[in-house]
């Protein structure tokens, strides 16, 4: 189903990681806000935004908790540029089952990243202010976007199944698994 | 709840193989602090004079500041605490880095190591989990590398390791403990830590620190992070560039060492170059800084970039900060390139970066002058720089001649005799200095170097210029946003002051003044070194963020204390009158509170003597320097001077010689071995 245009903000954090100093300041004011009363504590294992470091290869990744995904990819990647090789899944920003990162350190629940959202607005996400560096710049920018009518997840998968396998075997397959049960 | 500490010390004993976690006092934070303030008060509690620093008795301390692991900007620094070997006094060096709010994150306020371990081994504090590992596939490993392994067998890339090098295993005096970017170099720390056996600790923590009024502390932090910004854009005119801006001095950035060069003094500070400096070394210089410096780096939760990652071409990487760039390069008299080559080698052994290059420079003066002779240094190089590197091994290894200078310059001229104490000349307290010789004597430093008890001019100096500037019209502009002074008279002072003439130096500023100006320098550092702040941001450099009229504020929002102005001033006066009693309890008088006596060429006796009398009144001492009944009394120390009393301390001016053999010699000369 197509629907009319509309007009949607998209929150972008430019990463310059040339100029990140390596300091975390980023990861302790993210982990201040969101404690709870705000700024009541601190810690930065439990920050959205950690800073991949290892000081000896020069390599400083700042990088921002995305979606919580229940399964490890199928495979690893894994970078080189400029001859500096990164960790497994350095750029990534799953909370994922195969690393501890973006994740609360008691509870194991999943981190994400919500751009400080909160009321009033903030200018900018905190760890933006606090990087005096500029090795994080926050921009908006107005897109138009076709607007979508949003699929439930159930139907999503059974379209693509019912792509692959054909309608009326889907059904058959359905009722007879009813049957069983 | 404890509010930006965590309540918690981790007590080892490594003699023992016992590990306890230890609830604090939250009386002793209202009255020391925290860091170097709770570290004094525990030193004097159970470190008495009898205990040498080679003693199992003898205590090592990391500390965390009070304010580390809060937001607060830039507060991330570490305090380890002991009796130094090269001094006998108390010795409390600092580094910045990642260390210290990791420590809180896992739960700690500090870690007082006690005992010896009879293998090498190192520690891992993993939250609540702590154990006492083995370390012996470590030993003679460098500092660097030992971090780098340690991080590898623990799986835990994000483990922050302190360690030490070859040197420190070897209990050379001027052993540091290194941290990545960081290390705690001054007085022989890393000498303390490898007679305990402890090669190093590794600490990971994921737990929360927490704050008693956090939208005011938040606040707070983004005032100071508004004026620092602020700040950076706006350099203060008139003044050498490293004292422009804020941070430690901007080593790592600058390609302009002239003034460095040309001001300070080469060699065993001796000779000082007018016209070093021109086209030609700036070139080669610039191109050398430029060919290994990968990027600029800070401490933990901190803008400043004083610091910076060095790959210079053929060796491994490591990182720098600050003065050590030059140390090496001045004291042989060579290039740059030499001194980033030998300082790699000399940050894996683990060695200061200050009173190393000049250990080196008076021994090749010692051989210059036949002092010492090709019997004492067989195999030596003929050329300069082959000599540093020669000496180096030795030094760490305690090899030969290199286990005479591994105690330091003063001890190493007494063991050498044939008047070689002429050339230990540039130490105050047993320990090497600055390699600086001025002309005319300056009150204010003369103050701060005869009573600094860091025994570190840069630990005690900032906020007041270190010159008058040139006309009326800078000084009115100076002063004119100048908010960090703890009075307004200081604004007159500075106004007043000339180049020439009767308000110039060593007359003006008076004496009255020196001793203001002294006491509020030395007490902005003391605060600092509670809390855990970089003086980089605060003490050191002009008009820094952090202030005595802020720091209460933070205290107060932060740690829950009920803090004001004149209660933390009393508070930084209580644990720095603690400081001096650990040490005058061990033996420390009057007659050791002098500068170096060729710091400058024109020396006033009467003025000098006039100075210290004053400033000991002024801090409530006696002629000796000892703390008097009266002012013990007035900061609840009376506990010092009962011990006083008992040891007859006020009776003892010094005359009967304190200890006069480094710990390495004695063990020598009764034939003692190795523990």
């Amino acid at each position: 189903m197509k629907g009319d245009k509309e007009k949607k903000i998209i929150k972008t954090i430019k990463i310059d990681a040339d100029k990140c100093n390596g300091c975390r300041a980023c990861e302790v004011i993210c982990s201040a806000f969101h404690s709870e009363p705000k700024y009541s504590s601190n810690n930065p294992a439990r920050s959205r935004i950690r800073v991949i470091r290892d000081p000896l290869r020069d390599i400083y990744i700042p990088v921002y908790a995305g979606e919580y995904t229940p399964a490890e990819c199928m495979g690893r990647d894994k970078y080189v540029i400029d001859g500096k090789e990164y960790d497994e899944c350095a750029f990534c920003r799953a909370s994922c089952p195969s690393r501890d990162i973006f994740k609360e350190p008691d509870s194991g629940l999943p981190l994400k990243c919500d751009m400080c959202e909160s009321d009033p607005d903030l200018e900018e996400p905190l760890c933006v202010q606090w990087c005096l560096n500029d090795a994080l710049i926050y921009e908006e920018r107005e897109e138009e976007v076709e607007e979508e009518e949003e699929q439930e997840e159930l139907e999503i998968g059974l379209e693509a199944l019912a792509d692959k396998f054909g309608l009326d075997k889907i059904m058959d397959t359905v009722a007879r698994m009813s049957v069983k049960e | 709840m404890r509010y930006a500490e965590t309540g918690f010390n981790l007590e080892i004993d490594l003699s023992r193989g016992n590990i306890e976690r230890v609830e604090t006092d939250p009386r002793d934070t209202e009255l020391y602090l925290g860091g170097l303030g709770t570290n004094a008060k525990i030193l004097w509690d159970r470190v008495p004079p009898e205990v040498d620093p080679f003693s199992p008795d003898n205590l090592l301390i990391f500390a965390t500041g009070l304010l580390c692991g809060t937001p607060a900007t830039g507060c991330n620094r570490t305090i380890v605490s002991t009796i130094s070997p090269q001094t006998l006094l108390m010795a409390f060096s600092m580094m910045g880095g990642f260390w210290a709010p990791e420590l809180k994150y896992a739960g700690y306020d500090k870690v007082i190591i006690r005992g010896k371990s009879p293998d090498l081994v190192y520690l891992w504090i993993n939250n609540d989990k702590v154990e006492i590992r083995d370390a012996s596939h470590l030993q003679g490993k460098g500092a660097i590398k030992t971090a780098e392994l340690i991080q590898e067998e623990l799986k835990e890339p994000k483990a922050q390791v302190a360690s030490i090098g070859l040197a420190g295993e070897n209990r050379v005096y001027m052993a540091s403990i290194e941290q990545g970017r960081s290390s705690a170099s001054r007085l022989g720390i890393g000498a303390v830590m490898g007679d305990k056996g402890l090669k190093a600790i590794a600490v990971r923590g994921t737990k929360d620190i927490n704050i008693a009024r956090p939208a005011e502390f938040i606040g707070l932090c983004n005032e100071v992070l508004q004026y620092i910004k602020v700040r950076e854009e706006k350099p203060i005119p008139g003044v050498m560039p490293i004292l422009a801006g804020l941070g430690s001095p901007q080593e790592m950035k600058v390609h302009d060492e002239a003034w460095h060069t040309q001001n300070f003094m080469w060699g065993n500070a001796r000779t000082r170059r007018k016209d070093f400096w021109n086209k030609e070394v700036e070139e080669k210089w610039t191109e050398t800084l430029e060919n290994s410096r990968t990027r600029l780096i800070s401490c933990y939760n901190c803008p400043m970039k004083c610091g910076a990652t060095l790959s210079v071409p053929g060796l491994p990487t490591y990182m720098m900060k600050c003065f050590s760039k030059l140390t090496y390069t001045m004291a042989a008299y060579s290039d740059l390139d030499f001194g980033f080559r030998i300082a790699q080698r000399a940050t894996e052994y683990g060695v200061d970066g200050f009173s190393t290059p000049q250990v080196m420079a008076f021994a090749i003066e010692l051989y210059e002058n036949g002092i010492l002779t090709d019997d004492d240094m067989p195999g030596m190089p003929s050329d300069n720089e082959g000599r540093f590197y020669w000496l180096l091994d030795r030094i760490v290894r305690r090899e030969g001649i290199g286990d005479v200078l591994a105690n330091g310059t003063y001890w190493a001229a007494k063991e050498i005799g044939r008047g070689a104490e002429a050339y230990a000349h540039n130490n105050i307290k047993k320990h090497e200095q600055l390699p600086l010789k001025l002309s005319m004597l300056n009150p204010v430093y003369f103050l701060m170097y005869a009573t600094g008890e860091k025994i570190n001019i840069t630990q005690i100096e900032g906020q007041f210029p270190q010159a008058p500037f040139a006309t009326m019209e800078e000084r009115e502009d100076f002063v004119k946003d100048w908010i960090q002074i703890p009075d307004e008279k200081f604004k007159q002072y500075l106004l007043d002051w000339e180049f020439r003439g009767e308000h110039s130096n060593p007359y003006y500023p008076t004496v009255q003044m020196s001793c203001e100006i002294v006491d509020w320098q030395e007490t902005m550092h003391y605060i600092d070194d509670a809390l855990g702040m970089c003086a980089g941001l605060s003490s050191f450099p002009l008009k820094p963020p952090y202030h005595i009229h802020n720091y209460p504020k933070f205290i107060s929002s932060g740690a829950g204390i009920d803090m004001d102005e004149a209660k933390l001033w009393k508070a930084a006066k209580r644990y720095r009158t603690l400081v001096r009693a650990n040490n005058i309890r061990r033996g420390m008088r009057r007659k050791d509170e002098k500068p170096p006596e060729n710091h400058w060429k024109k020396r006033f006796p009467d003025l000098e003597k006039e100075l210290l009398d004053t400033y000991y009144k002024f801090k409530g001492w006696n002629t000796q320097g000892i703390p008097t009944k009266e002012s013990l009394n007035e900061l609840g120390l009376d506990y010092v001077f009962e011990d006083f009393e008992k040891r007859g301390v006020y009776s003892d001016n010094g005359d009967t010689p304190s200890k006069e053999t480094s710990e390495e010699n004695e063990k020598k000369q009764s034939g003692g071995s190795e523990p």
